[in-house]
């Protein structure tokens, strides 16, 4: 029995890290390879979330929809609609220097988190959506359902991981990268600077559209709540700042290991700490990030896997 | 009229005193250190539980404990400066602006933890509002700070343009290599910096927590209008930073009066986006302001 919890214990882990790594993924190609600092990871996050699980939910008087459509189409709804609102953001500031795109992009955030507590009639307010299903529902039962879904966002893992691959090793993104490191020099070579950006800022917030879809038919409920910028915003940033920003698989690396100390802090402070002080651990476990990224920026700046520029290829090889 | 001055314009100018007076030390710090410091609501609410604290020891009037707020916020901003800030100085800046991100985190898990997640009142009882010619009904709170705030203002003109210090931090502000080669010491520069900022955001934060309760988003819930209303007031412009908060303060509170019918031009729920919206036309259209400050 222990080890049937502990192994059910290890798939959540896994579910709840492999949305993380596709995060981390997407943030990687705005901020590690094009250098766009996207401080409202969670409006996007929330847009997608909630994309999915009005297309997906059954007919409901609560919220607008739902549509009951597949799974499948709901992640495309999230991706579209989280992309579209990045096209919009990045419209207005991809112009602007990192510091003002920040707080560009956490403004537009909240806005965005503050219409969706507030327009009761598309999204239940803070009462949220319940009733979301997963994708193969009725195929199987019970905890069997939960492997089969580890098995669905493992795979979107790995496309996404395919797709910032080749992206990171095409001229496209040889172009960022150079774009990134000197804008001038990449001006003065005849790049679109701002195409490029605005590009890049689009493919991010659609696969973080694609996670926040995932979260909500993880936890087939769907509230306000679950578009937390501490979870989803400044996580994830803590996440690719360890890993590595600008290595993919640092990306995922860091997404799993992060969550790993998170998760594992949990249970530590639970076991360690006097009861009184349980209520607080999580408090604990937020300074502790925050101490973490600290010492990350000083002294692990390139994280668990640093970046690695792709091998040159000749026609003749 | 006399509804919208005492419901509407009064509490509408005291938003605008807490806005610009954090959103003076964004200002300051931006043009300095040259990045968006995203702990500076957090530094409010430190400041806020340093006189909570010490009302709980001297219980006298929570305004008169200011000192001992901006202490204990000046002593963690130049903490976090020579310990987080600092060792980052010579990279780029957006390094600065990740780090201030963590140091909010820091800062708001550990109001958490030292004083706990409720909602806490400085001042216990109702204060009968001050009444003048039988007509404006006005918190004493709500005189206090915006006079306060105008008191501030001035005092800081007059050191920036007339001390020592406050000529050498406007010129690195204005050219920092030109600064350094004229013998500044842009370190101490740095330090006055923090001080000042730390000071003022303190202060903003007691009148936010007098005004409301003191809990630990207290200063992260207001810090987006406070850099609407630096960039508002042009970066590297304090007296610019002022009349920016004022002028979000202004539209904020003065969005949901029923200027057109019965019913609040825009409803109250989203209030705090008008002033998010304003920074990002802002950022559109007129990035250096509206008093020509510096575009980083």
């Amino acid at each position: 029995m222990e080890w049937t919890g502990l192994f059910f214990y290890l798939v959540s882990f896994l579910i709840a890290s492999g949305i993380y790594a596709i995060l981390c993924l997407a943030l990687n190609i705005q901020w590690g390879m094009g250098g766009l600092f996207n401080a409202g990871i969670a409006g996007f996050f929330a847009v997608g979330a909630y994309a999915s699980a009005i297309m997906t939910t059954a007919p409901s008087d609560k919220h607008l929809g739902g549509f009951g459509m597949p799974v499948p189409v709901g992640l495309v709804a999230a991706a579209v609609l989280a992309g579209l609102a990045g096209w919009a953001v990045a419209k207005i500031c991809v112009r602007l220097k990192s510091d003002y795109l920040a707080m560009a992009s956490i403004g537009i955030a909240e806005i965005l988190r503050l219409v969706i507590v507030n327009a009761e009639r598309v999204t239940n307010g803070s009462l949220g959506i319940a009733g979301i299903p997963r994708p193969f529902d009725g195929w199987v039962q019970g905890r069997a359902a939960d492997l089969l879904f580890l098995g669905f966002v493992w795979v979107i893992v790995a496309a996404a991981y395919v797709v910032s691959q080749r992206l990171h090793d095409s001229p496209w993104g040889r172009t960022l990268r150079a774009i990134r490191d000197n804008e001038a020099a990449a001006r003065a070579a005849g790049k679109d600077v701002e195409r490029f950006r605005l590009q890049t800022f689009v493919i991010g917030c659609a696969i973080m559209g694609v996670a926040g879809g995932l979260t909500a038919h993880e936890f087939k409920f769907l509230s306000p709540a679950a578009t937390e910028p501490l979870m989803v915003t400044f996580l994830v940033w803590v996440m690719l700042m360890a890993g590595g920003s600008g290595n993919n698989k640092g990306a995922i690396a860091g997404g799993l290991g992060i969550w790993a100390i998170w998760s594992m802090t949990e249970i530590l402070t639970n076991q360690l700490l006097p009861p009184e002080w349980i209520t607080r651990s999580s408090y604990i476990r937020i300074l502790l990030i925050g101490l973490l990224l600290q010492f990350v920026l000083q002294k692990f700046r390139s994280g668990l896997i640093p970046e690695a520029s792709p091998p040159i290829r000749f026609k003749g090889d | 009229m006399i509804e919208f001055i005492n419901y509407y314009l009064i509490p509408a100018l005291t938003l605008g005193s807490i806005y610009a007076l954090g959103a003076v030390g964004i200002s300051m710090i931006f043009g300095i250190l040259r990045f968006a410091h995203f702990a500076h609501g957090d530094l409010m609410t430190v400041g806020a539980y340093g006189v909570l604290t010490a009302v709980w020891f001297v219980p006298v009037h929570p305004l008169l404990l200011i000192p001992v707020g901006a202490a204990l916020a000046i002593a963690a901003a130049l903490a976090v400066d020579r310990f987080f800030y600092r060792p980052l100085r010579q990279l780029a800046t957006i390094y600065t602006v990740i780090s201030s991100f963590g140091v909010a985190l820091i800062f708001r898990s550990l109001a958490q933890l030292l004083w706990s997640s409720d909602n806490q009142v400085l001042v216990k009882g109702v204060t009968p509002p001050l009444v003048l010619f039988g007509t404006f009904r006005i918190a004493a709170l709500h005189a206090e700070a915006i006079a306060l705030t105008l008191v501030i203002a001035v005092a800081l003109h007059l050191f920036l343009t007339r001390s020592k210090t406050g000529r050498s931090m406007r010129a690195v502000s204005d050219e920092p290599e030109l600064a350094a080669v004229a013998g500044i010491d842009t370190e101490k520069v740095i330090r006055w910096t923090w001080v000042i900022a730390a000071a003022l955001a303190a202060i903003a934060g007691v009148f936010a927590g007098m005004d409301t309760t003191v809990h630990p988003n207290l200063g992260w819930n207001l810090q987006l209008a406070m850099f609407a209303a630096a960039i508002l007031g042009g970066i590297g412009k304090p007296m610019g930073a002022i009349a920016g908060g004022f002028i979000i303060g202004l539209a904020e509170e003065l969005s949901t009066y029923n200027w057109v019918g019965d019913n609040p031009l825009i409803s109250p729920s989203y209030k705090t986006a008008v002033g998010f919206l304003i920074m990002v036309a802002l950022l559109i259209f007129r990035p250096q302001g509206l008093f020509r400050g510096r575009l980083l």
